[in-house]
């Protein structure tokens, strides 16, 4: 089979022109870059009690939006506590006061960080901690808990049949 | 029965170690093909002929293969999505498979059997009607001129034709998902960017076909090359070459998949 040599360049030049484009597609239509990791970010750090389920990369959320993600978790061995790491979208500023809670989307969703803005002045820099935290939920304590006051209740009522 | 078992396990060895012996062989192949490789980067157009022989000729199989492909993802997971009212996720699954697996695998079949069986026929014969034997004599080294640019044409060609699978899959999906079966455009497109990642998806995604394009090629060219001279010894080789890529991308992707997605 012989062939030009310009149309076989032609072809090899489309098919070529075409991988790339095809790359570009999954980079930017299918994949996020651009959307976020290609952004400025700054640090902050939060202690948990418990951090349940939450993974490196999960969504750090104030208001419902993602605001930026969790870049690391480790374990503190001076407080005993686990240390998160989160990268924020330099657009967005949050007051030094704020606070963090581990949430959940929906009822067996993944777990995400929710920010809730404080009414300080000074801004969050990077490198810095938030102080209030508030730690996963974890289901077995919860239903733990319910049993307890539970059986309390029952306790309450046997006690003063007349109620 | 001794003398039965030990017929049994000569040829066991002799099996073990022949498969040895060419492991051995077509990594001193690659070595060498490695080696003569500036030949085919002095004078590209032997390598762009050879990524049209290996790219451009196997466009319409993957093109076609990868449309159908993602919309029978689309398909199957919209079914299976609906039953858990989630069904805006089917821009997630169908993104995920296709980028993560789905693509560089089907995609690497695909080639093993278009392009690599007709590369270990294409040097099986010259081997067999002597042309490799006619360079040598006007001193031109084979390896320099007819296996090396083969070689770096299909490497090239491999992880454009996996990333053009992928892209025509997710078409395929947005095709069947959102225009046929009415799931929310804006849903399909944003969860799929959520959930896919630059780094951890499309480069692993790409790494793998690049994998995947040097064993289909090494393996192809191999076994042409070390075809017996005979058109039965080609036409072994040849169904030789399809067999041992096609389990060998497998075997690959498997020990691939194991190191790149653990959990997280």
């Amino acid at each position: 089979m012989s062939m030009k040599r310009s149309t076989l360049d032609l072809w090899v030049g489309v098919f070529v022109a075409a991988g790339l484009a095809s790359l570009l597609f999954l980079a930017f239509k299918v994949g996020s870059m651009g959307n976020f990791d290609a952004r400025s970010t700054y640090t902050i750090k939060a202690e948990f009690a418990n951090i349940g389920g939450l993974k490196v990369r999960a969504p750090v959320k104030s208001a419902g939006v993602v605001v930026g993600r969790v870049a690391d978790i480790q374990f503190n061995t001076e407080t005993y506590e686990a240390e998160v790491l989160m990268k924020i979208d330099k657009r967005y500023q949050f007051p030094k006061d704020s606070s963090a809670a581990i949430m959940t989307s929906g009822l067996l969703g993944e777990q995400y960080i929710a920010l809730e803005a404080g009414g300080d002045d000074q801004m969050l820099a990077e490198g810095e901690s938030l102080k209030i935290t508030q730690g996963a939920v974890v289901l077995e304590n919860l239903i733990g808990q319910f049993l307890y006051s539970k059986a309390e209740e029952g306790k309450d009522s046997s006690a003063n049949p007349a109620q | 029965m001794i003398e039965g078992l030990a017929h049994l396990l000569r040829r066991m060895g002799a099996r073990v170690i022949n498969s040895i012996w060419r492991l051995g062989m077509a990594s001193r192949f690659l070595a060498l093909t490695l080696m003569y490789s500036g030949t085919s980067f002095h004078r590209f157009h032997l390598v762009i002929k050879e990524i049209f022989n290996a790219g451009v000729l196997s466009l319409i199989i993957i093109l076609v293969s990868g449309l159908f492909v993602g919309m029978v993802l689309g398909l199957q997971g919209y079914e299976t999505l609906q039953t858990y009212g989630s069904e805006e996720a089917l821009g997630v699954l169908v993104a995920l498979s296709l980028v993560r697996e789905l693509g560089p695998v089907v995609a690497a079949l695909l080639f093993a059997s278009r392009a690599g069986s007709a590369i270990t026929a294409e040097i099986g014969l010259m081997k067999a009607t002597e042309q490799l034997s006619a360079l040598e004599m006007m001193a031109l080294d084979p390896i320099a001129r007819v296996i090396a640019p083969r070689f770096w044409g299909a490497v090239i060609s491999m992880p454009l034709l996996a990333a053009m699978f992928s892209a025509m899959g997710v078409f395929g999906g947005y095709l069947v998902g959102v225009v046929l079966l009415g799931v929310d455009e804006g849903a399909f497109w944003s969860q799929m960017q959520a959930a896919v990642d630059f780094r951890e998806d499309i480069v692993n995604g790409v790494i793998k076909s690049a994998v995947f394009g040097v064993a289909v090629t090494l393996i192809a060219l191999f076994e042409g090359y070390d075809a017996p001279p005979t058109a039965e010894g080609v036409s072994r080789a040849t169904t030789r070459t399809v067999v041992t890529s096609s389990l060998s991308i497998l075997a690959l992707d498997f020990v691939l998949t194991s190191f790149m997605f653990r959990g997280e």
